[in-house]
């Protein structure tokens, strides 16, 4: 069997009186979209950023293939080949898409200086092959549609040859083109042995891109499931109910 | 898409040709607003404002402010302020003045007039400056207070910590060799003004001709030929118009006929001096250029005005924004005590009042050179843009005649409404 891209084990988190996150476990192999399903506050969000770097568990134990690791800040988790696509985007607006592209891990000359030319150079090619229609490499990226920003802040995941990749609600901001896009962009990662953890609301679209989907409510993980094994309903009820209509059969 | 919207056909041949020559329309707009505000006083003043000796003045009346507002610019973009260069800037002067009159002298035995002395006094004025910046930057961004409050008590604490440090004395005669960074007696003079013109026309070409031959050899688009040569010919045109205004404005005949021989000539008569670019304003370049290539080409520029764009997004990738903090409040106390080696260079002496309001130009020379108070925005040369506005009305309006408190109520109406036309112009030109 092989050994799992990832598994959080007993994973905790406290804000104040708040258990965010209570003792989750969950896995992700190479080829998998492992989908977060869950209302708001359920602890989603919460989970992902202690995997990403943006928060510290108070508990619990990360290992990345096969090997026990601590994350503590987003630099540890670029370092282990985990890339985050936000929710907000973690763009800044102010400035271009390859400053964007780059931003923390920029190219430089001999000398020490940024290479704006090399950067310009490089995200030219990755955008030429994530989005033909993108042209505006001289705008700040704040003059981009919600699609073309997406699409900055996939390409950075895709340059940095992400092993691991967390997609917080990719397809919130984006019109049905744009979602369709992201979707067979999801399916081609996957093809190519990446592991992904996908967040969503929308049910129907974690049944078509997702292989296992984990059900979370008051920060505990209700089920996960293999998608053909269960139906949308079923799934729907977990996210109500709290509870595995599997488990209780 | 939008990307459509290039090829309509250009309304007017005139935009087409500014949109061609790629210039920066807001530095165009900021030259144009000094333009205007030199020929109104010029005529107002009867063609005194445009003299070679004013605009000398002017120009060495603006480096201290201008020096410091090239740091504010990253304080803002980063969302931060800054309320206490000025007094900032008094402490760095008071232990300046104190170090070359009586600790020097008295406590490490060098005679006054030793030219150890200057370097020694500037080098620990920098380190003074440093120090200080650093330790508000660290309450800011690992204690988490705000910049205003911190910068606020600043302002009462280094204020008074200069007062205490010379009992509220006038600090000089200050060293000879120090003076000569305040301007008047330290030029250049016609002959090494005119190389330091050449060798900074020549680089000025060079850069933008090698930027040229980097885009080519991505093969990103470029600008026409013809349009860089243009761009290349008014820069050239613009340096070298200025040192020959200041090399225009020569010693009074009495000051050279006391020691002709000393500017070598045989006689007294016909014995005409230039003085040049000021070593003040050689230093206000150097420091405009190294705040322009960490702004534009270092990971540290890049860091502060993402996290001024963004600083979840900053922070998320990595960029350790508390320590970002310290560095840009450090470079700002650096800047304060370079600063302040202006300042009192110029007026011989420190005074207990140096500085004063300081803290205020600085903030509106940043904020009328287009540095947004949103953050993410800003350039260097737009806030030395905004300083030597602010020194020309200032001078202008002096020159005229106009009571003090008139000054300052058209100083203020000016920041106000030249923050309005940035505000209104970003607007049209799609926020920008």
């Amino acid at each position: 069997m092989t050994t799992p891209l990832v598994q959080m084990k007993n994973i905790s988190l406290s804000f104040g009186g708040v258990r965010a996150v209570d003792d989750v476990s969950i896995d992700l192999y190479p080829g998998e979209v492992v989908g977060l399903l869950g209302h708001n506050g359920a602890g989603k969000s919460t989970l992902i950023k202690i995997l990403s770097g943006a928060y510290k568990a108070d508990s619990g134990e990360i290992w990345i293939n096969g090997k026990k690791t601590e994350i503590t800040s987003p630099r540890d988790a670029r370092n282990n080949s985990i890339e985050t696509i936000y929710q907000t985007l973690a763009l800044a607006d102010n400035l271009d898409a390859a400053s964007n592209l780059f931003l923390g891990r920029e190219l430089t000359t001999p000398l020490g200086f940024v290479n704006d030319s090399r950067q310009e150079a490089e995200t030219r090619k990755i955008m030429a092959r994530l989005n033909p229609n993108f042209k505006k490499l001289k705008e700040p990226v704040s003059a981009l549609s919600g699609g073309q920003r997406q699409s900055v802040a996939i390409a950075r995941a895709v340059y940095f040859k992400a092993r691991v990749l967390i997609m917080d609600e990719p397809t919130a901001a984006l019109g049905v083109h744009e979602t369709k896009m992201v979707a067979d962009l999801i399916t081609e990662l996957k093809k190519q042995g990446l592991g992904i953890f996908l967040i969503s609301h929308d049910t129907r679209e974690m049944m078509e891109l997702c292989d296992r989907v984990s059900v979370m409510k008051n920060g505990q993980v209700v089920g996960t499931e293999r998608v053909e094994d269960v139906t949308e309903d079923d799934i729907l009820s977990m996210i109500i109910m709290g509870k595995n209509p599997k488990a209780a059969a | 898409m939008s990307d459509q919207t290039q090829s309509t056909p250009a309304p007017a041949a005139k935009r087409n040709l500014l949109k061609q020559l790629e210039l920066d329309t807001r530095l165009l707009g900021m030259i144009g607003a000094f333009l205007v505000v030199c020929l109104v006083f010029n005529v107002w003043t009867d063609g005194r404002f445009l003299t070679p000796r004013n605009i000398f003045n002017l120009t060495i009346q603006t480096v201290s402010v201008a020096i410091m507002a090239t740091g504010m610019v990253f304080v803002i973009v980063t969302r931060h302020i800054d309320l206490s260069v000025g007094a900032l800037l008094a402490t760095c002067t008071a232990v300046m003045g104190m170090m070359q009159t009586r600790w020097l002298p008295g406590v490490l035995g060098l005679e006054i007039g030793s030219p150890l002395i200057p370097w020694i006094t500037i080098g620990l004025g920098l380190i003074t400056g440093a120090v200080i910046g650093a330790a508000q930057g660290w309450l800011i961004g690992y204690r988490g207070i705000p910049a205003f409050i911190v910068t606020l008590g600043g302002l009462l604490v280094w204020r008074n910590v200069a007062w205490y440090l010379t009992d509220g004395q006038t600090i000089g005669p200050l060293d000879d060799t120090y003076i000569l960074f305040g301007g008047i007696t330290g030029t250049l003079g016609w002959g090494l003004s005119w190389i330091a013109g050449g060798i900074a026309a020549l680089a000025a070409a060079a850069g933008i001709y090698s930027a040229r031959r980097s885009r080519v050899a991505h093969d990103f688009p470029v600008k026409p030929l013809w349009a860089e040569a243009i761009v290349i010919a008014l820069t050239i045109g613009a340096i070298l118009g200025f040192v020959a205004v200041l090399n225009a404005y020569e010693l009074p005949s009495r000051v050279v006929a006391r020691d002709f021989a000393a500017y070598g000539c045989d006689t007294a008569e016909n014995c005409n001096v230039a003085y040049g670019i000021p070593y003040s304003v050689l230093l206000l370049i150097a420091v405009a250029i190294v705040m322009t290539v960490i702004a534009t080409r270092t990971r540290l520029g890049r860091y502060i005005f993402a996290t001024g764009g963004n600083p979840d997004a900053a922070s998320l990738s990595g960029i350790n924004t508390r320590l970002l903090t310290v560095k840009i409040f450090a470079i700002v106390g650096v800047l304060c005590a370079l600063g302040g080696v202006v300042a009192s260079a110029r007026l011989g002496y420190h005074t207990n009042d140096i500085g004063t309001l300081d803290e205020l130009r600085v903030i509106a020379a940043a904020v009328i050179g287009g540095t947004a108070l949103s953050g993410g925005l800003g350039t260097i040369y737009g806030a030395i843009f905004g300083a030597l506005i602010m020194q020309s009305l200032q001078s202008g309006m002096a020159m005229v005649g106009v009571d003090a408190p008139y000054q300052n109520i058209v100083v203020g109406a000016v920041l106000v409404f030249a923050v309005w036309v940035d505000i209104e112009y970003r607007k049209r030109t799609g926020a920008k």
